[in-house]
């Protein structure tokens, strides 16, 4: 019987570019800086990684295929080096693999960076592309906001929300992710917006409108993890290993049978399940300190806080209008901006959030550091409300 | 006997009103304001003389699947393939019975469509079965024309054989004249025209008299004894002129529909017929003539069954399913009649893959999803394993037509961000009456009323236009039902 993946690793060390419109940066410079701070934060050579993995959701746009973008980007010594897609969860799938294989005893340090370069495209929002040659003869004309506006929709009419009660909801949760982002100096965008400047944006696709859209941005995250053992022999104290990791990919049921409404993503429920299960959480709203989840736009966010089990079914609305994720709140969401203000690389995303959550667990998140934080959870949502790959993580204090 | 068994039509939901095209272009020619008068169907972008030809298809003929017939033929001069029979594509749509069944796509005139009926009551007249007729056209005219004032865009159906008709073919003649009074040369978008009191005088008042004249005789049938004469012309005083000539009565002359819908071309001639045979009671004699290089000319006598039988929606259903446009602009968007900024979104390769899209077809063309044989799920697309969890069964699906199945929205959208013709993108889930469920694209949707739970039916329209290399793919569409 599998045992999963709790406390067996450790995040020895992590880094994060700057993300943001990085006109001035290659991929190659994106994954130098990350993994510059990542490095010296391990206190280990580069020569001491024996595998490394690499995530890019993207690739046509920034680097193309294959793992060579990083291995000849860092001089990695030969190593194994894998390039890892999974849509949005890129980034988390690649901090699985490595996790993975130091977990399995195959070797000592393992290396995760994902980096995604999507400002070299000459227009606003992610770039378009096709999505498969059949695919692309029945998938409606999508844009990414698009699809997740469908939640929306969906929501409303399950709950019967008032059009407006949901719109504000959806501004509440920006306008706490800008004041978020606004305390961290890395974040693609710090300013703070009012909730009437999030109401009255320019529509994008009914109803989110522009700042219920997370940033496009540039950006590399990285970490290496190893056993805790080795970590505590290199003299590291304040550990933060992996509780939980899993994954979850739809198979066309939502989308193609039963009763799925619109108002939910299974997945995100059915990972979330498991990771609780594997980290060994009952109740996450008091046991989860903080939350970095997938806010590619404000709704998703909304739903997400319900799939997670933080919030009652239709009780999310209440919930985000109440501040209980705010910076201040219960279970605080975003507080490094999220990909709302963080911004959002692609591939990098989900190692960004791992990042804030090491951060927040060593004590070294500076202005926006919460008090005593020791469980924190990161969530990726990868394609479509209908459609995905949802990734769920759980990391905490070692001695937790 | 022989006659027509089924008719009907289809006409853009969009109705241009001429009075914007005047106030855009009467600065140059100020002439264009006595054309000012009423509206004109319209294309949307999604539009084109295929997918009308499917709705004017299923208005006489229904969706039902597996349909057979002997022949189907699509006339038009504005077909969006010289290379690819657009008539298969239009059987394919219409999930016919594919097994023993003539395509046949007829162009080059104005009489196209009445000389394409003569050859169906021809395949009838065999005994080969029955055949179908669709005439459709979407014509391109230039900014500021008088043709763009008076062309419209539209479609009819005219089903024909030897039972259960609506009307009996009483005689025929086609007596063809290399009488010019427009051409458009090959790799020409628009028409060159000539004077109109002379395609008036030496054309429409010399041509149609004389094969008028020889069908009455070779017939039998006088004059005074004709309830309607359709007859297809975009000068709008003719028809009057000739029934005087002819000494038919003056309840016989066919509203050219020139201030409602516009001159349709090749198909006008069937668009009025249908139009009149809505009209038309038992006994009623209906001289159809197709004018174009000379003229067709034929004549129907309406049998008892034209008074209970009717189309789905017909002419009258379609006229009143009009919806004012107002701006030109999009009029000349939606026909590229102009260089428009796309944006750089549209700029995406859309280079269709033929194998693909032929492997993929059943689902493409005709809309065809599964029905699991072990718990009978519907699903679209149809796949190996049935995607009702509790069965999961390794190919137990058989092919399940869908395209005349209805559904309710679940969720949507009105999407600004990605490209689109015709902004916002509408789409959303669609879950199906009979099971099944599609995330599809939407249109013809009114942003006011639209919401989920809203009913949807599906429709074959254009899904995307490879500007490159001039393919167009084709894919079904949810479209509110009103």
């Amino acid at each position: 019987m599998a045992k999963g993946i709790r406390d067996k690793v450790v995040i020895l060390g992590a880094g994060c570019s700057k993300f943001g419109e990085r006109w001035d940066a290659e991929p190659a410079d994106l994954m130098a800086e990350a993994f510059e701070e990542c490095l010296a934060d391990a206190g280990i050579e580069k020569n001491q990684i024996q595998a490394a993995w690499q995530s890019t959701g993207i690739d046509a746009f920034s680097v193309g295929p294959g793992a060579m973008p990083l291995s000849i980007a860092l001089r990695l010594p030969y190593i194994p080096v894998t390039r890892l897609e999974n849509y949005c969860a890129s980034g988390t799938e690649a901090f699985r693999a490595a996790t993975y294989a130091v977990a399995s005893g195959a070797c000592d340090i393992a290396l995760a960076m994902g980096f995604e370069k999507l400002k070299d495209t000459g227009y606003g929002g992610l770039p378009q592309r096709s999505r498969g040659v059949t695919n692309d003869m029945y998938y409606p004309n999508l844009s990414a906001p698009g699809m997740f506006a469908q939640l929306a929709s969906g929501y409303r009419a399950k709950y019967k929300t008032d059009k407006l009660d949901l719109k504000r909801a959806m501004a509440h949760v920006s306008v706490k992710s800008h004041a978020n982002g606004a305390r961290n100096s890395k974040a693609h965008l710090q300013r703070a917006i009012t909730e009437e400047q999030a109401m009255n944006a320019p529509m994008i696709a009914e109803p989110i409108g522009l700042f219920d859209c997370c940033g496009v941005s540039d950006g590399a995250a990285c970490a290496i993890v190893t056993t805790p053992e080795i970590a505590r022999s290199l003299g590291k104290r304040d550990l933060v290993s992996v509780k939980a990791l899993q994954l979850c990919a739809s198979n066309g049921e939502e989308g193609g049978f039963g009763n799925w409404d619109g108002s939910y993503v299974a997945t995100t429920r059915i990972a979330a399940k498991r990771a609780y299960e594997e980290a060994g959480i009952k109740d996450p709203r008091r046991e989860v300190s903080m939350t970095e989840v997938h806010d590619c736009f404000s709704i998703t966010e909304l739903v997400t806080m319900e799939d997670l089990f933080l919030s009652p079914d239709g009780g999310a609305v209440k919930d985000v209008l109440d501040g209980v994720f705010d910076a201040d709140g219960a279970v605080p969401c975003q507080i490094d901006g999220g990909l709302k203000c963080f911004g959002h690389p692609i591939g990098a995303s989900g190692l960004r959030m791992l990042y804030e959550m090491y951060l927040q667990l060593t004590g070294r998140a500076g202005p926006r550091q919460l008090a005593n934080p020791k469980i924190g959870l990161t969530h990726n949502l990868g394609g479509f409300p209908h459609q995905n790959v949802v990734s769920v993580a759980i990391v905490g204090r070692y001695d937790a | 006997m022989i006659g027509i068994t089924a008719y009907g039509a289809y006409l853009p939901r969009a109705r241009l009103q001429k009075q914007v095209i005047a106030d855009a272009n009467a600065w140059f020619d100020s002439g264009l304001r006595g054309l000012a008068k009423g509206e004109k169907a319209m294309c949307n972008w999604d539009e084109d003389t295929i997918t009308m030809a499917t709705e004017a298809f299923a208005d006489a003929m229904g969706r039902a699947p597996g349909q057979t017939l002997a022949a189907v033929i699509l006339a038009s001069t504005s077909l969006p393939f010289a290379d690819r029979q657009n008539s298969v594509v239009l059987a394919e749509a219409m999930n016919l019975d594919t097994t023993n069944l003539r395509t046949m796509d007829v162009t080059c005139s104005q009489r196209a469509s009445t000389s394409a009926l003569l050859s169906a009551l021809d395949v009838a007249a065999a005994g080969r079965g029955d055949a179908v007729v669709v005439a459709s056209e979407h014509r391109l005219t230039k900014c500021a024309s008088r043709e763009e004032m008076l062309y419209g865009d539209g479609a009819a159906a005219i089903a024909v054989g030897c039972d259960n008709l609506l009307a009996e073919l009483v005689g025929s003649i086609s007596q063809p004249v290399d009488f010019v009074d427009h051409y458009r040369a090959e790799g020409r978008d628009y028409d060159t025209g000539w004077e109109e009191r002379w395609v008036r005088d030496e054309g429409y008042l010399k041509i149609v008299p004389r094969a008028v004249t020889a069908l009455l005789e070779r017939t039998g049938i006088a004059a005074a004894d004709i309830a309607h004469f359709v007859m297809p012309t975009d000068q709008g005083t003719v028809p009057g002129t000739l029934v005087k000539q002819f000494g038919m009565p003056g309840t016989a002359v066919t509203d050219n529909l020139l201030q409602t819908v516009g001159s349709t071309g090749a198909a006008h001639p069937l668009v009025l017929l249908a139009h009149r045979l809505e009209q038309a009671k038992p006994g009623d004699l209906l001289l159809l003539v197709g004018f174009g290089q000379g003229c067709d000319a034929l004549l129907f006598r309406a049998t008892a069954r034209i008074a209970t039988w009717k189309p789905a929606r017909g002419v009258s259903g379609a006229l009143a399913a009009g919806v004012a446009e107002t701006n030109y602009n999009k009029f000349q968007s939606f026909n590229n009649l102009l260089e428009k900024e796309l944006g750089k979104r549209s700029e995406l390769d859309k280079n269709a893959f033929l194998s693909a899209m032929y492997r993929n077809r059943a689902l493409a063309n005709s809309f065809i999803g599964g029905k699991c044989t072990s718990c009978q799920t519907v699903q679209i697309p149809k796949a190996h394993y049935c995607v009702n969890p509790e069965c999961g069964a390794y190919d137990t699906q058989e092919p399940y037509p869908m395209s005349g199945q209805q559904g309710k929205v679940a969720t949507w959208t009105a999407d600004r961000l990605t490209f689109d013709f015709n902004p916002p993108a509408y789409f959303g889930l669609v879950v199906f009456d009979c099971g099944g469920r599609l995330m599809m694209d939407m249109t013809e949707v009114d942003p006011a009323t639209f919401d989920t739970g809203a009913t949807v039916s599906v429709h074959f329209r254009i899904k995307q236009i490879d500007s490159q290399r001039g393919f167009r793919k084709y894919f079904w569409k949810a479209v509110p039902v009103r």
